[in-house]
């Protein structure tokens, strides 16, 4: 993103499509921009002519008959035609059968837990702030609420869809290449609104079935004797009451599944990339980062704990 | 009038209409004395005393200066917010202060500064418009004023405490509900705005009645004035648009403070209840504040072109439609929630179609441009400006309607540049044209052309420069109401772009600001007159008491078509060329084509409006503040306060008939249905009625979300003879009243005011045994939705009802003190509209409590 004049392409852009659902709605942006565009021109060209043109000009415009044509017949046949063309358009993307892959996203203030089902609707698989889906085929998206409202928005992806308490809102949309797309809460949700993203990770089918297939698993055992002490201070200092890392004590829900925390692409939701060194950052200053968020900041740990702590969690791929 | 060399005046280029004989109501000269004793009545109020004026000349002006103080209040408050976002990861503020900002600029803007500057400026227009003599009520508008301006500043000081509401202008619950918004920050929005649904109501009950019924006379409705066409949508559309917020805002603060749950899911609420409620508001609230401001685009353009506007009857038309409209657009502010698709392409083409009636405004403007000749003067520059501006912002409103494209804006900074387009566009823009077009009547001299030049190119160019950037920053994907962003996503350049258009467009208002602490004079004499040759009333020459006569009207421009109207006017040629009966007075004429009815005797300044306006902001502070005794010390005061206002107002009519000119004789005052007062009433009522239908509407629509087991069985509803009881309670009041009115009729008031006494106790009677009934069952407000909105229709009966028995004691202690008798009985018939309204009332709620479950279980 250095090009200042680059407006258009981005991870997080209405206007660099990655599937076909945003690819439409890219497709009618520019032509409404355009006839838009066109409009605008015709009002001010009109109104410089009112003005300055010949007074014989002037007087034939000076009439009901312009309002009849301009204001009334003019936009009526260009918002039927839009209209009808945005009906047909949209339907035509309406997919039946089966999903490829359901996945149910639950908002939390200010983060995402993301939840893979099974066929029975069932949770098969826990992860937080990050969705990976294969390439090349719908995808069911399950939006509910733990709290307040939210909005999902991955504007590469597709529109947006609001996260209610009481209701369960779900849409489904495919990914035509292989690439990392960002997302954003669109809803404001209180104190840190603008910090709630996440990241889509699509992936070739086969390369999804293998991580997916990892991200079942439980969590990796330390290999290194600095990352075994980072899993004593993660158990000393009571991390296990709100995170869960499967296939050990810590089975909290009130924070991001931290099973395979390592092998994200940011930490916080969507708002630091993911090493070690944001990590340690994170642990030791979440309320400086992300203020009134529920992680209280452990600023009394040690550099040394913090270390391994943070090098614990990254190993946690 | 000032001289004709000022740079200003446009000369008079249409062509001469020869002088057709004109035979004049009253002959001159007129009565020594006659000119000095309007004068007199007519006097405001001076030194301190003059807080306590009323006339709308006063309290227009005062009106339309608060509402732009808020404007630069609220300005204030963006600049901070664009420093904030000027580049990524800013720490100037924190998210605390960010979440307040965005919550007051779009409020204050909204609520302190849009709707009250319209009606502001209605106030201060309409009557000189319309050739009234002042508005219908004046102490209500006084009233009106001074508690939007109090309660206003009160709460905008929430700010400086850090206090101030941070869940958005739109308050979605549940963030602002009690679990996630325990300060008290959120309920200072929901009696904050209280202030302004006050004022706003007031404003259409004076607006709606002084248009239909203090025309001068001949003119009918196919003369009237655009604007005040446009004033007469505005109001219709507060009577329908506004009960719905304050609904909305009532059932939240009851949910906040005794936890009846009405947006709570857990319990059977619904938060999208809130969204139906606020948007079926709010979105009309768009064309409140653009209709007025189209109807001084129409008043001006055809000054500044010097012609007729071509195409008068279908702008008429354009802004009854858009007004109708406008209340079949709610859900494209709710496109994202999940609704069905159906009801989205339903909602997705009102939307489209709601570009016509625009479409028409516009394309009639350049036609009148075409049609005459345009003098580049400031207000025409701003036209102009607004011309382009408003076109994008409808442009991109056609955009936003699309669905897919709306599931892509929606909450983007897209969004945020097409509402500032349409907003800024259509009505900050005319509403500056209008400053610089009507400031020469009532000022000593008008604005610098040379100064407004710059204004106008600094607004022009900031505006474009702020906002165009943000369609872009939006598509390329930030959301809005973020406190900060990150810097890989490109959104820095755009930002920073934007912030100093903001700049720009604050050196402007700024310019403007100085131009009127320079120029600005309020005169009380000779104002500057009437500079840019315009046709309409406002610019006759004016005091006080507006035209020394009343003219009688012939065409849409009457300055231009009746030759020598302003001296004809200026030496009492027309009619009601003194005070007929040495009091304030204006005509009162027939609404359809404005033929003098009768003389309605006004009332002059009195401290009740100013007393009762500070009571009520202080009643409102202390309820949010949990300073309860106080606010209850304030809240009895105040009515004390109107009860003062109110007292001498009714006058009662008088035997003699007055000669207003032309041979005319009319009765002084009038009661009945053809009384303003009685139409002052009826527009409250269907106010009242609308709030109720609303609160019926969530009913239905909880029912709808939750499904047939929402309601209880049969078995479990109070048994029949239970709503049986209080129906024949409120029957029985109504009867007493009818009865108090015949007795009345008969010439006595000791029974009729024995009488009200029996019949008041009836009604909270009726209130308590439904109550009762339903407590009986088992049923408890905070326990389900259900049962939270069957309590609330009672309460909300309740708060009526105890209005009706406020209104009562009024009457009666009218009728100890005599000043209740046939002859002067219009605060009793008006008791009567109340009471009757009231047992209505009631019974469509026990209707819809006690029929509507047992019909849905038969079925």
């Amino acid at each position: 993103m250095g090009d200042p004049f680059d407006i258009v392409s981005g991870i997080q852009s209405v206007l660099s499509p990655a599937g076909p659902h945003a690819a439409w709605v890219a497709q009618l942006s520019w032509v409404m921009f355009g006839a838009g565009g066109l409009i605008l021109l015709l009002v001010v060209v009109m109104t410089a002519l009112a003005i300055f043109a010949p007074a014989g000009f002037r007087q034939a415009v000076g009439q009901r008959r312009t309002v009849v044509i301009g204001g009334i017949l003019f936009p009526l046949v260009v918002l039927a035609a839009l209209f009808l063309w945005v009906l047909n358009g949209s339907s035509a993307l309406v997919t039946a059968g089966p999903p490829g892959l359901r996945v149910e996203v639950v908002g939390e203030r200010w983060w995402w837990r993301v939840h893979y089902l099974d066929p029975e609707d069932r949770v098969h698989m826990v992860t937080a702030n990050e969705i990976r889906i294969p390439t090349g085929m719908p995808v069911e998206f399950r939006l509910r609420t733990a709290d307040v409202i939210h909005s999902f928005w991955v504007p590469s992806l597709a529109g947006k869809l609001d996260m209610i308490p009481g209701r369960i809102n779900s849409y489904r949309f495919a990914v035509d290449k292989p690439g990392v797309y960002r997302g954003q809460c669109a809803e404001y949700c209180g104190e840190q609104h603008a910090k709630m993203a996440f990241y889509v990770v699509a992936m070739e089918p086969a390369a999804f079935e293998d991580w997916y297939g990892a991200q079942t698993l439980p969590a990796a055992e330390p290999a290194l004797a600095s990352e075994e002490l980072g899993r004593d201070v993660f158990e000393a200092n009571g991390c296990g009451a709100c995170h869960t890392v499967r296939g050990t004590a810590a089975d909290g829900v009130i924070g991001p599944d931290l099973t395979h925390v390592g092998s994200r692409v940011s930490l916080a939701a969507g708002i630091l990339p993911n090493n070690r060194g944001t990590l340690a950052g994170w642990i030791s200053s979440a309320q400086h980062i992300k203020p009134g968020n529920l992680m209280p900041s452990f600023d009394t740990l040690s550099g040394p704990e913090l270390r391994a702590l943070a090098s614990y969690l990254e190993s946690l791929k | 009038m000032t001289d004709n060399t000022t740079p200003h005046r446009i000369a008079d280029t249409r062509a001469d209409r020869g002088s057709a004989r004109i035979t004049y109501p009253n002959s001159l000269p007129r009565p020594e004395g006659e000119l000095e004793a309007l004068e007199r009545v007519w006097a405001a109020p001076k030194g301190w005393r003059k807080l306590s004026v009323v006339n709308n000349n006063y309290i227009g002006v005062y009106y339309v200066g608060a509402s732009f103080l808020f404007f630069i209040l609220a300005g204030l408050l963006a600049l901070i917010i664009r420093v904030q976002l000027a580049t990524p990861d800013n720490q100037f503020i924190g998210h605390e202060l960010y979440n307040q900002l965005f919550t007051m600029h779009g409020t204050v803007m909204m609520f302190l500064f849009a709707v009250p500057a319209v009606e502001a400026m209605a106030v201060y227009l309409l009557p000189n418009m319309l050739g009234a003599r002042d508005l219908p009520f004046p102490r209500l508008s006084a009233y009106a004023f001074w508690a939007y301006f109090a309660g206003g500043l009160a709460f905008f000081c929430s700010i400086f405490f850090g206090l101030a509401p941070n869940g958005g202008w739109f308050m979605y619950p549940p963030l602002t509900s009690t679990e996630y918004s325990p300060g008290i920050n959120a309920d200072f929005w929901l009696l904050g705005i209280g202030f302004i649904e006050i004022s706003a109501i007031a404003g259409a009950v004076e607006i709606i009645v002084g248009i239909l019924k203090t025309r001068a006379p001949g003119m009918s409705l196919d003369k009237l004035p655009i604007y005040a066409w446009a004033m007469l949508v505005f109001a219709a559309m507060i009577v329908i648009g506004f009960p719905a917020v304050i609904l909305a805002t009532a059932l939240l603060e009851v949910e906040r403070a005794f936890d009846w749950p009405f947006f709570i899911a857990e319990r059977g609420g619904d938060p999208l209840l809130w969204q139906h409620l606020f948007w079926f508001f709010g979105h009309p609230e768009v064309y409140i504040i653009f209709l007025p401001a189209a109807g001084m685009v129409s008043m001006i353009v055809p000054t500044m072109a010097q012609t007729p506007l071509v195409g008068y009857r279908l702008v008429v038309l354009a802004l009854l439609a858009t007004g109708f409209l406008s209340f079949g657009l709610w859900v494209h502010h709710m496109y994202t929630t999940g609704l069905p698709h159906l009801s989205l392409s339903f909602f997705s083409a009102a939307s489209s179609v709601v570009a016509i009636p625009s479409g028409i405004q516009v394309f009639a403007w350049i036609a009148t441009i075409a049609a005459g000749k345009l003098q580049l003067k400031t207000p025409a520059l701003f036209i102009l400006g607004f011309l382009f501006i408003f076109t994008l912002g409808g442009l991109t409103g056609v955009m936003v309607a699309m669905v897919p494209f709306d599931w892509q804006a929606h909450d983007t900074y897209f969004v945020v540049a097409h509402l500032h387009y349409v907003l800024i566009g259509g009505m900050v823009f005319p509403l500056f044209a209008a400053l610089y077009y009507w400031i020469p009547t009532v000022s000593r001299q008008p604005l610098s052309e040379r100064v407004g030049k710059w204004v106008f190119w600094l607004m022009f160019l900031g505006v474009n420069i702020t906002f165009f950037t943000m369609h872009i920053t939006g598509l390329v994907g930030m959301p809005r109401r973020v406190y900060t962003y990150p810097a890989a996503l490109g959104w820095d350049t755009l930002n920073l772009i934007s912030t100093i258009g903001a700049f720009m467009i604050a050196a402007g208002v700024l310019l403007f600001t100085i131009d009127l602490v320079r120029r600005f004079r309020v005169t009380d004499g000779p104002n500057a007159g009437n500079v840019w040759n315009a046709g309409t009333l406002e610019w006759l020459p004016a005091g006080d008491y507006q035209t020394r006569s009343i003219p009688e009207v012939r065409s849409r421009e009457p300055i231009w078509d009746q030759p020598n109207l302003p001296e004809d006017v200026k030496e009492g040629r027309y009619y009601l060329p003194g005070t007929a009966t040495g009091q304030r007075e204006t005509l009162v004429t027939t609404p359809i084509d404005a033929r003098p009815q009768y003389l309605l005797q006004l009332p002059g300044p009195n401290w009740g409006s100013f007393l009762a306006a500070l009571l009520t902001a202080a009643f409102f502070m202390g309820l949010t503040i949990k300073l309860y005794v106080p606010a209850m010390i304030a809240g009895g005061l105040a009515i004390a306060a109107i009860f003062w206002w109110m007292w001498d107002t009714d006058h009662g009519g008088s035997d003699t008939e007055v000669d207003v000119g032309a041979g005319i004789k009319l009765p002084v005052n009038a009661s009945g249905s053809v009384s303003h007062s009685w139409w002052g009433v009826v527009t409250l009522l269907l106010v009242v009625a609308m709030i109720y239908i609303c609160l019926v509407f969530s009913y239905l629509f909880l029912w709808l979300v939750n499904g047939d087991a929402w309601l209880p069985d049969a078995a479990r509803l109070p048994e029949l003879w239970q709503p049986a009881l209080s129906a024949l309670a409120w029957i029985g009041s109504s009867i007493v009243v009818i009865l108090a009115g015949r007795l009345l009729s008969a010439g006595g008031w000791v029974a009729p005011a024995l009488l009200l006494l029996l019949a008041a106790p009836l009604l909270p009677l009726g209130i308590w045994l439904e109550v009762q009934g339903q407590l009986e069952t088992g049923l408890r407000p905070t326990e389900t939705s259900y049962g939270a909105t069957v309590y609330m229709l009672s309460a909300l009966q309740g708060v009526f009802v105890a209005a009706v028995m406020l209104s009562a004691l009024f009457v009666v202690l009218r009728c100890l003190v005599g000043l209740v008798h046939n002859g002067r009985r219009a605060s009793f018939d008006n008791l009567q509209l109340l009471w009757h309204y009231a047992t209505a009332q009631g019974l469509v709620g026990l209707l819809v409590v006690h029929g509507f479950p047992r019909l849905v279980g038969m079925g």
